[in-house]
């Protein structure tokens, strides 16, 4: 069967994620900061107070703490808030409602309160905006049961995991990257193209080596994968779209055919997401490892604003093939 | 401290407050019960069946049952973690509450929760929460779900004066007054914010202020009487439902316990616990009411005393009997399933 499709860029695909489902069902709300009659701070939500009002489409003052906490509040009472962080870095103020509020009341209370709010936002690195404002934030929220955790590259995976997450009726951040919003790919047009949680995407096969990813480093390591090829070298690329729950079957039985991986994150390696499916990999299928397991990470500092020293911080496309030759001992 | 309160009983407010024998006898009862609960509580918590932290309600009784005769069926109420008392006035069954204490399956929250976190979508209870101040952004939240379902109810959110200082907060009366959500806010000072008194805690004495800034209009009420928090409670909760608008009620009340089981108090004086309970206990207080106003006679407090009794004991009885989670409850209610 082929899709229906259309170029999009991932700023539109969320847009028009949101409003599908907005359109849907009347419980669904979006609150953040300058969402509403700013059209969003990076115009992700360009057109939505239009359509659906001020009741539904929610500037908030900045205060992080205080909208997330409301925003799980509503949704112990039934509501389904989409909660925009203009960027996760501030979400970080909002952490202990995000943790110990939204992901742990549904435990807590033997499963009565169900919280289903999305939070999302940009994640990660945008372009030399200082090391206050490029933090990845994947493997805080990772660490964490009671959450789902989603990181999409290209639009059809922006729209298809966002609706997900938006139907789902558990606390889900949702990982965006500035640095893709403006990047067109094809997109499915159907109203219903939901892409499930949970399940990675093999983007590129290959028979030589793996390597796992996700968000705006899919593109890097296709990239490299390019570039390997013409050495003879032949890369399997995953997009992990999901982070929790991690979809280990498809990192596993890449890895057994394989033999090699390279795990690729823009953030932190010290127990980053790498390190976590390092683990998998020598816990599940140590025998099928040809070389050890390399990751490719940020640099372990502060993301610094001088050109030539982030591109010392940002994983590079020849980073990622140094570490492919080094797992292929080439 | 509450040093504003009549020593003898207050019955000027019972003029003012149109109140019949069996609505009084009605708050006596539930007091009762709250303080008979939490003796045993203390008590099981003494022998090793309740763990962990435990926060007693002993001496602010007339604080929740007094808001509580005021409510809706379709308001919501949240609090933090001194929520023994908060349940059972929203007439949560005794059983479940004592059940949650130990930890066992016939627990509120499965025995998953414990003490601080239990919760009741039919009674309309949203918990229960640990973190200082959390609760209140939660509860505005609920607040905005009345105002978007449009469905007339009001969320009361409780507080300690401790949590006053809490940044999230003035966060959630900010957007509350700005956005006018039917929330009424309780401080419940009881002088102390753990070991820290409010003289230590507070820069400002008057929690009641504290919303001044947002327009958000606040009044301070005794709260060792149940009938003026009754009072104050009948008028707030109509200003927040008719005018879509929080307020703020700080009701001055007194803990006769520590702050938790493991907490000797060695911050305040035996004189000054002593004086409190001797002088303005909630309970003697009503009782006093009913026999000077309403003659109610002695064999009617005997008969509510044993009746609680029984309650007690068979809420104690459930949760020593009511067997532990087994393991397959561990990993069960993460996540909702789709």
């Amino acid at each position: 069967m082929t899709l229906e499709t259309s170029t999009i860029t991932v700023r539109e695909a969320l847009r028009d994620a949101m409003a599908e489902e907005m359109r849907k069902d009347p419980l669904i709300f979006l609150m953040g900061e300058e969402v509403a009659e700013y059209q969003g701070a990076y115009k992700v939500s360009q057109g939505l107070l239009e359509e659906f009002g001020t009741k539904r489409v929610i500037d908030t003052p900045i205060t992080e703490h205080g909208f997330a906490g409301l925003g799980v509040g509503a949704a112990f009472a039934g509501l389904k808030p989409i909660v925009e962080f203009m960027t996760f870095n501030f979400g970080m103020q909002a952490i202990d409602q995000i943790i110990n509020s939204a992901a742990k009341t549904l435990y807590m209370s033997g499963g009565q309160m169900g919280c289903p709010i999305v939070f999302r936002g940009p994640n990660g690195a945008a372009k030399r905006v200082g090391a206050q404002h490029s933090q990845c934030y994947a493997s805080w929220y990772a660490h964490c049961p009671g959450l789902k955790v989603i990181a999409p590259y290209d639009a059809s995976d922006a729209k298809g995991l966002l609706k997900a997450a938006i139907r789902d009726p558990n606390p889900v951040i949702f990982l965006e990257n500035e640095m893709l919003y403006g990047q067109a790919f094809p997109a499915p047009t159907g109203e219903d193209e939901v892409i499930p949680i949970g399940k990675a995407r093999i983007v590129r096969s290959g028979k030589d080596v793996t390597i796992t990813t996700f968000s705006l480093m899919v593109g890097v390591a296709l990239q490299a994968a390019e570039q390997l090829a013409s050495e003879g070298i032949d890369v399997e690329v995953i997009d992990l779209r999901t982070i929790r729950p991690l979809d280990e079957q498809t990192i596993l039985q890449s890895v057994m055919k394989t033999n090699r991986l390279v795990t690729l994150e823009e953030g932190w390696g010290f127990a980053g997401i790498g390190s976590e499916i390092s683990s998998l990999v020598m816990e599940q299928a140590f025998d099928y490892l040809d070389a050890p397991v390399k990751r490719v990470v940020g640099t372990d500092v502060p993301m610094p604003y001088a050109e030539s020293l982030v591109k010392l911080t940002i994983p590079q496309v020849e980073w990622v093939i140094d570490a492919v030759k080094q797992v292929c001992y080439r | 401290m509450v040093t504003t309160v009549s020593q003898k009983t207050n019955s000027t407010v019972l003029k003012t407050v149109p109140m019949t024998q069996v609505e009084l006898l009605k708050y006596y009862r539930d007091m009762l019960l709250i303080r008979r609960f939490e003796e045993r509580s203390g008590q099981l918590y003494g022998m090793g069946l309740i763990a962990g932290f435990c926060h007693l309600y002993i001496g602010q009784e007339a604080v929740v049952v007094g808001i509580q005769a005021v409510l809706q069926p379709q308001d919501t109420v949240i609090t933090a973690y001194r929520d023994h008392g908060h349940m059972l006035a929203c007439d949560m069954d005794p059983k479940g509450v004592m059940a949650e204490l130990t930890g066992r399956i016939g627990g509120y929250s499965k025995g998953k929760g414990g003490s601080m976190h239990m919760f009741s979508r039919e009674k309309n209870f949203f918990g229960g929460h640990g973190i200082v101040g959390a609760q209140v952004p939660l509860g505005t939240g609920l607040a905005f779900a009345h105002k978007y379902r449009a469905d007339g109810g009001i969320c009361t959110i409780y507080m300690g004066d401790g949590a006053v200082n809490q940044g999230q907060v003035y966060e959630a009366f900010n957007m509350a007054a700005l956005w006018k959500l039917p929330a009424l806010y309780i401080i419940e000072n009881n002088g102390y914010s753990m070991g820290t008194s409010i003289a230590r805690h507070a820069a400002g004495q008057h929690l009641y202020e504290r919303g001044i800034a947002y327009g958000i209009p606040g009044e301070e009420v005794d709260g060792m009487d149940v009938l003026a928090v009754k009072a104050a409670a009948e008028k707030a909760v109509q200003y927040v439902r008719e005018t879509n608008s929080p307020m703020i009620l700080e009701i001055k009340t007194y803990r006769y316990r520590g702050h938790s089981m493991s907490d000797p108090a060695k911050y305040r004086t035996k004189e000054e616990v002593d004086n409190m309970r001797q002088n303005f206990d909630p309970i003697e207080r009503a009782k006093a009411l009913l026999i000077s106003e309403f003659s109610v006679a002695e064999e009617t407090f005997s008969s509510i005393e044993k009746e609680i009794k029984e309650i007690v004991l068979e809420s104690v009885e459930f949760a020593q009997t009511s067997p532990e989670p087994e393991a397959s409850e561990l990993m069960t209610d993460i996540l909702i399933n789709p």
